[in-house]
């Protein structure tokens, strides 16, 4: 983390500008997959900052997406704000959700805390169901087009969602490389690397821990928020325990702690599930193979490994 | 001695089960000088500076230091108020850089010349050539330094050695105590050392500690002399 202060923020920046020219090029069914890509990346990324940087295996995240897909579409259908509140809606929607979970959850660690935030998540969900009326319960909702326009551009068409899904995952990715390489950066991994230790250099580990979990909690929430605008529906589903085991293999997958990981993650998943249920309809079959491939030969992940053998800049 | 104490305790008390690791021990650490904890396997030494620490909830007693109560204060503040600890069995950040462990160590609070500082606290120990090198890939020894570099990176008014020249050679342990001597009277030192020759040559005040409880405090002359400690201890 010393020296050579530019170094880290090359690979993000070059994916940025990638990511940017495949705006022009790619044809619309992938155009659409990549913006579905794009938004789950903010997520995986605030899952990476709770468990790849900080080791905080958290069961519950589908709680922090759900909060922010939710209080966006409520926002927009019942309240009627505009696309930019509703973005901001959810965004504090899943820091604030974050907050209070992590409060009582971070006084359990390891095995303890991966079962208090999926019993947290699993309450979140039922309450969803249960406030049907309100919520649309099982089958959700479709968000009104009116919520759907940001600044005069309507998000339904290619240009604009992709635009909007991309300018998300910029701040994301450069906010992720920032907090990385700052000193909170270095005491994150400490807690995940020797969270005892830590403490006896004078760093509260809980006070850390509820920090880091906000942040994460944040990512989760905006990408909810924007997962709905963007694709136009709200339902309980994205706050099912799927969406919370999702993001662990997306991390896992593209590489723990890198910066890079949580979206060659998501990518590659994404385009598994999707070549694969065109030959067969034992997709997750596929995916179970990928994973154990993963398991076997790659623990650290595909950047994890890479970065082992080729050097730190591509972290 | 009244009036230059930097730490001092009352009848500190810590049992595991039946076992009386600490057993009421009344101890005054004197401001600027470097006090030896000696004593035989088992006898509570480490139990006791986890104590002071806060690594080890205190079931009775109390521990002062600079005035302050600080019998309950987690183990963070602690180290906030002054004081460091560095651990018998190496425990650096093994997955980070040896500029990492202590940069994390001296980064709080955040100040501006923290590459600088680093750096100086590496020369210090003398490991500024191996500031790019990841910590486990270390020496045993070199860990042992490094330990030491987290230590006095916090810039703590009291620093706890746990055994630190286990493991050194003799040339680095030649270093290890130019290095201590070179931190008081800024950093009040306490020391726990099995190595006698490094204990003589350093110690200003020596306590002894047996099962648990102060068999003696004394210059290390006077400790040399006392029947009690070498029957039970130096094996008289």
């Amino acid at each position: 983390m010393n020296g050579q202060p530019l170094k880290p923020w090359l690979a993000p920046l070059a994916l940025i500008g990638l990511l940017a020219v495949m705006g022009f090029v790619l044809p619309a069914y992938h155009h659409n997959n990549m913006a579905r890509i794009l938004v789950l990346a903010v997520f995986a990324m605030g899952y990476n900052i709770a468990f790849g940087y900080t080791g905080l295996l958290s069961l519950g995240h589908a709680l922090f997406f759900g909060a922010g897909l939710y209080a966006a579409g409520l926002a927009i259908n019942q309240g009627g704000v505009t696309a930019g509140l509703a973005l901001g809606l959810g965004l504090l929607a899943g820091g604030g959700v974050a907050l209070a979970t992590g409060v009582l959850a971070l006084r359990t660690a390891g095995v303890s805390f991966m079962i208090v935030t999926l019993m947290f998540a699993q309450a979140g969900y039922l309450l969803l169901l249960y406030f049907g009326a309100f919520t649309g319960g099982d089958e959700g909702f479709v968000v009104a087009r009116t919520g759907r326009v940001l600044g005069g551009f309507d998000l339904t068409t290619d240009g604009p969602r992709y635009g909007l899904a991309l300018g998300l995952f910029t701040l994301a990715i450069l906010g992720q490389t920032a907090i990385v390489r700052a000193p909170f950066g270095r005491v994150m991994v400490a807690m995940r690397e020797n969270s005892a230790r830590a403490q006896m250099l004078g760093f509260d580990p809980f006070r850390t821990k509820l920090i880091v979990l906000v942040i994460s909690g944040l990512y989760s929430g905006v990408a909810g928020a924007a997962y709905g605008i963007l694709f136009g529906y709200v339902g309980a589903s994205f706050a099912a325990i799927q969406y919370s085991i999702l993001p662990l293999l997306w991390v896992l997958l593209g590489g723990s702690g890198t910066v890079l990981g949580p979206f060659l993650g998501v990518f590659i998943m994404f385009y598994l599930i999707d070549l694969s249920s065109s030959y067969t309809s034992a997709h997750l079959m596929v995916v179970g193979v990928a994973l154990l491939v993963l398991v076997l030969f790659a623990p650290r992940g595909i950047l994890g490994g890479l970065r082992k053998r080729w050097g730190t800049w591509l972290a | 001695m009244a009036g230059i104490g930097l730490l001092e305790t009352q009848g500190l008390t810590r049992h595991f089960g039946g076992l009386r690791a600490v057993e009421a021990v009344d101890f005054t650490l004197n401001t600027g000088q470097i006090h030896a904890l000696i004593g035989p396997n088992g006898a509570g030494k480490t139990t006791f500076v986890g104590l002071l620490c806060g690594r080890v909830p205190v079931q009775a007693g109390t521990i002062h230091f600079d005035g302050q109560d600080i019998t309950h204060m987690p183990a963070h503040l602690r180290v906030r108020a002054g004081i460091a600890y560095t651990f018998q069995i190496t425990s650096i950040f093994r997955g980070l850089s040896v500029f990492d462990n202590v940069a994390l160590a001296a980064q709080r609070p955040s100040r501006h010349d923290l590459g600088a500082a680093t750096k100086h606290i590496l020369h210090q120990v003398g490991l500024e050539s191996q500031i790019n090198q990841q910590a486990d890939t270390l020496s045993y020894g070199h860990q042992r330094l490094l330990e030491i570099a987290m230590g006095l990176a916090l810039r703590p008014r009291l620093l706890i050695l746990d055994e630190p020249t286990q493991g050194l050679s003799n040339a680095e342990i030649t270093g290890f105590k130019a290095l201590v001597r070179a931190v008081v009277p800024q950093t009040t030192v306490l020391l726990i050392e099995h190595n006698m020759d490094v204990v003589m040559d350093l110690a200003d005040q020596i306590t002894v500690l047996n099962m648990g409880q102060t068999l003696a405090t004394g210059t290390p002359a006077t400790i040399q002399a006392n029947a009690a400690v070498q029957s039970a201890y130096l094996g008289g």
